[in-house]
């Protein structure tokens, strides 16, 4: 693909991000109505859900150029794999804080520990956060590509394990709002709503994802430079 | 403003406060490479004088 062609995408993408994250908090804060039983505070549902979901695909996206590198040994999908992983972890801090936010308002704490969903999306979040500390604790190489596309590829488990969680834990306090339950389904414009706002999010992760692998793109092929010259 | 809304508001800011702190990180970023890629054109100018 041309540099030329490359730039545009990247401009048109940064504009549609843009337009959907405006035109979604313009939804969320003047159109869609209260909810029955969350009141305002529902409102922290189209900006932390996307957000979450944002986050696991950024992971699945890592673990997918994760495969692709172990199965054709390219190396530019080290490269994809690592920026997608950073991107999630920078998703999933959002996740964790707005969580955070939502659960002091709505149950009176920061954070509850008996929550499955809480904790295993912890879990997940701790699990590529060390994925670093493996990466820089090895030297650059085959090697180290390996080994950060194989853990890359393991932390994808997590994803639906944490997504379901909230489905098979008994007990729980944390909402469940995507089932068929008539009290806590989505109405028409919560749905619309959310769906903007998702596919903001979703623009925003794939606009920083493009401008982060760029810059680190030119970071290697500099330390090549830098390499050939001295 | 109610406590909800205070909240709300708060949720919000974070993801604007992760984002601008994200770009600043970025512009830090940007300005090494241009100082590298300065540093390497001088580099690359110096051996094509020695040479």
């Amino acid at each position: 693909m041309s540099t030329s062609l490359r730039n545009s995408r990247a401009v048109a993408l940064a504009a549609a991000t843009a337009a959907l994250l405006l035109v979604g908090l313009a939804l969320a804060f003047y159109w869609v109505p209260n909810a029955p039983l969350e009141g305002f505070r529902q409102r922290i549902f189209y900006i932390h859900v996307p957000v979450a979901l944002t986050a696991y695909a950024c992971f699945g996206w890592a673990a997918w150029k994760g495969l692709r590198l172990l199965w054709t040994r390219e190396q530019r999908y080290d490269l994809e794999s690592y920026t997608a992983v950073h991107m999630g972890v920078i998703f999933g801090i959002l996740t964790l804080v707005t969580g955070s936010i939502w659960a002091r308002t709505s149950w009176n704490t920061w954070w509850s520990w008996e929550e499955r969903q809480l904790v295993l999306f912890l879990v997940l979040f701790l699990f590529y956060s060390a994925y670093f500390m493996l990466r820089f604790s090895v030297d650059p190489g085959p090697r180290r590509e390996r080994m950060s596309a194989v853990y890359a590829l393991f932390g994808v488990v997590l994803i639906p394990v944490s997504f379901l969680a909230i489905r098979l834990a008994e007990g729980l306090i944390h909402p469940v709002v995507f089932d068929s339950q008539v009290n806590t389904r989505l109405t028409a414009s919560q749905l619309i709503t959310f769906v903007v706002c998702f596919a903001g999010t979703l623009a925003l992760a794939g606009s920083l994802y493009v401008n982060e692998l760029t810059g680190k793109r030119i970071d290697a092929r500099l330390g090549e430079l830098r390499e050939a010259l001295e | 403003m109610t406590t909800a809304e205070k909240y709300v508001t708060a949720a919000y800011l974070v993801v604007l406060g992760v984002l601008l702190a994200y770009l600043v990180i970025y512009a830090f970023k940007l300005s090494r490479l241009e100082r590298e890629v300065g540093e390497l054109a001088e580099l690359a100018r110096r051996k094509k004088e020695a040479a």
